[in-house]
């Protein structure tokens, strides 16, 4: 055995960390909840919302001699899909929302068409506009409205885009509280917090290495989640890596923090369950996990950007989407800081060993 | 009950003073938890390189004396001496030396046994090797099993192999053998043997007579906070006066004569009832026996039960408090 290998045996610090790590890896729930739920919410969400095409226009033609020529210029603008219609039935196929817009061919030699449709419907309003297009290049007259139109869907606009980072958070916040905190009342309900203290065994040493095995497990999460996205959803993170994982660091240390405060006095399981809800259910509704925290009203926003979970969020999404900085992070990145810093303090004044 | 008094009383002039050499030294010792006093006013001297049981019934106090022996709880009132250090100035240089097992700790259940002996060893600074440790303990196939999978007694013999592994000088078990079988108790109790064999001092607690008798030096019997007596297991059991118990039950209902009448019988030196039965003391049971089944075919009342045993620190625990040490 080298010297290296032989001061790690006897190391305190790694060995309890060694510890925390093994009992997480071989505990098949704890890897479940942590790596697989994330990404089954991600597939779950980012299918239910993804974006879909442009939607069809469809348009009945009532059946003329006209109507040739017509279904033809119409079926040149894209979007476009023409139905003929016998004039009888053409009122049934608009109620039935069969067709958004019904076009009359007029007879004799001036051409010219008349609309009937429901301006009450906005897809009724949509075709409209596309069949004014289409009649109009078909007789050679240049349409009205601008000269160029740029369609554009970026990535970082989509709702899978805001998610991601939603997720990362909520990931960070729950392994923080589960990881920490449902693991220190165990072992204080079964007596080994005691059975360490009646041992040299530093106490600091204890309680960082719940942080040390934290952090490595973070850095598997966060990369898990990252390629996934990457992969099934070709989401970027536009800002710098480097910063991405000191605000996840930051985030799971914060929640860390909140985990050791929940289990610093709880004498029970459901004790320390009960108190995990409390803590991180209004957040999950409220931090913009899911939708932008902004429908909230504005009365209640200035406690919700004081909620750490949405100081995270926030500072991922400024990240991941706006490839902002940190200096630019400065408020939610405080924020989470000064729970981060009060929670432990609160914490270690108020742990029960026993 | 002169003769165990005279244990428990200082002879007069001795200051109330702990001692430096003893392994465990404490006096007047005292916790009052709410309502109940749970250690009042407990004396305790334990030599290096001693045996020491504290025997007495679930919630006599035993736990809480032992841990704040241990420097786990805190003490109302009294003097606490642990191999001549003292909790408040020495706890680091103590905990290096102490070995403790306590009363049902949960170990990490999905950490192997190798892995756990190991983790403890990290906390000390001198001690065994992990392979020392497991030999001693004879869980060396077991080192790559969970500690869930154990059974009762190899999860006990891993508990004390976590309190071996700092080589300590003073070794604390709390109940180490309840509820474990037969076999896993003997297999602890060698265990035990053969740390003392290495000049090791142990104080140990238990609620079984047989425990106390075959490991301990000097045997503590604890009731309600108090050292109720104290002495050897051969000296306690001669404090009876006699070495034989004569025990024996009525049919359900029927009342047992009185004390005053059994102890008129021949032979018998004391009476005591419990546990749904009665026990006589008495020095030749081939004298009380029949004297006894005359007086209570005079009485016409039958005997559902009798049985006669040499003297136990079972029988000196009744004999003090008229309960049993297991009264269910």
């Amino acid at each position: 055995m080298n010297s290296v290998a032989r001061r790690l045996e006897h190391s305190p610090l790694h060995q309890l960390a060694l510890a925390r790590f093994r009992e997480f890896t071989r505990e098949k729930e704890a890897i479940f909840w942590t790596f697989v739920f994330p990404i089954l919410m991600a597939v779950g969400l980012g299918i239910a919302f993804r974006n879909k095409g442009p939607d069809k226009v469809y348009i009945g033609l009532v059946d003329s001699p006209q109507a040739t020529p017509l279904a033809t210029a119409l079926a040149a603008e894209g979007d476009v899909v023409v139905r003929r219609v016998p004039a009888a039935e053409a009122n049934a196929a608009l109620r039935r929302g069969d067709v958004a817009l019904v076009i009359l061919p007029a007879g004799g030699k001036a051409g010219g068409v008349a609309y009937r449709y429901d301006p009450t419907r906005p897809e009724s309003r949509v075709a409209q506009m596309a069949a004014n297009e289409a009649l109009s290049r078909a007789s050679g007259r240049p349409p009205a409205g601008p000269a160029r139109v740029e369609k554009v869907t970026q990535r970082g606009s989509r709702y899978i885009d805001f998610l991601i980072p939603g997720l990362l958070g909520m990931n960070l916040l729950g392994t923080g509280l589960w990881g920490i905190g449902f693991a220190l009342v165990r072992m204080r309900t079964g007596k080994l917090l005691k059975r360490f203290l009646a041992t040299p065994m530093r106490k600091s040493e204890f309680l960082l290495s719940f942080i040390l095995a934290r952090l490595a497990f973070l850095a598997v999460e966060v990369t898990v989640l990252l390629l996934f996205a990457r992969f099934a959803f070709d989401v970027v993170v536009n800002g710098s890596i480097v910063a991405l994982f000191a605000v996840a660091v930051l985030g799971a240390l914060t929640f860390g923090g909140l985990g050791l405060l929940v289990a610093s006095r709880a004498r029970t399981q459901e004790g320390v369950m009960g108190l995990m809800n409390v803590v991180s259910l209004p957040m999950w509704i409220l931090s913009g996990v899911f939708f932008s925290a902004d429908r909230f009203p504005a009365v209640i926003q200035p406690l919700i950007r004081a909620l750490p979970l949405t100081a995270v969020v926030d500072a991922l999404r400024g990240i991941m989407i706006d490839g902002a900085s940190l200096a630019a992070l400065a408020l939610p990145l405080g924020i989470a800081l000064a729970w981060c810093l009060a929670s432990f303090t609160a914490a270690l004044a108020m742990f029960r060993w026993r | 009950m002169s003769e165990t008094a005279s244990t428990m009383t200082r002879p007069p002039g001795r200051p109330a003073e702990v001692s430096l050499d003893a392994a465990v030294s404490c006096r007047g010792l005292m916790k009052r938890y709410d309502e109940l006093l749970a250690v009042n006013g407990v004396d305790l001297e334990v030599s290096r390189g001693e045996c020491f049981g504290l025997l007495g019934p679930n919630g006599a106090g035993k736990t809480t004396t032992v841990e704040i022996l241990e420097g786990l709880l805190e003490r109302d009132a009294g003097e606490v001496r642990v191999l001549g250090m003292s909790w408040e100035h020495d706890e680091r240089k103590l905990r290096e030396r102490l070995g403790v097992q306590l009363q049902e700790t949960y170990l990490a259940e999905k950490l192997t046994v190798e892995e756990t002996i190991r983790l403890f060893r990290s906390f000390f600074h001198e001690g065994k090797e992990v392979e020392q440790v497991l030999q001693a303990v004879q869980l060396q196939e077991k080192r790559s099993t969970w500690v869930g999978k154990l059974s009762g007694g190899q999860k006990q013999r891993l508990s004390v192999a976590c309190a071996l592994v700092g080589d300590p000088d003073l070794l604390f078990l709390d109940e180490p053998t309840t509820g474990l079988d037969p076999q896993s108790r003997r297999s602890l109790w060698e265990l035990v043997e053969r740390y003392r064999a290495g000049g090791g001092t142990v104080l140990l607690t238990t609620h079984y007579m047989e425990e106390a008798e075959r490991l301990c030096d000097r045997v503590g019997i604890m009731d309600q906070g108090k050292i109720i007596a104290l002495g050897t297991p051969a000296e306690l059991i001669a404090s009876l006066d006699a070495e034989h118990i004569v025990e024996f039950s009525l049919a359900e209902g029927v009342e047992p004569p009185d004390s005053e009448a059994l102890l008129a019988l021949e032979g018998v030196t004391r009476v005591s009832h419990g546990g749904g039965s009665t026990q006589l003391t008495v020095t030749e049971p081939h004298v009380a026996v029949p004297a006894l089944l005359a007086e209570l075919e005079r009485r016409g009342v039958a005997l559902a039960g009798l049985s006669t045993h040499y003297a136990t620190l079972e029988d000196v625990f009744v004999a003090r408090t008229g309960r049993h040490l297991r009264d269910e």
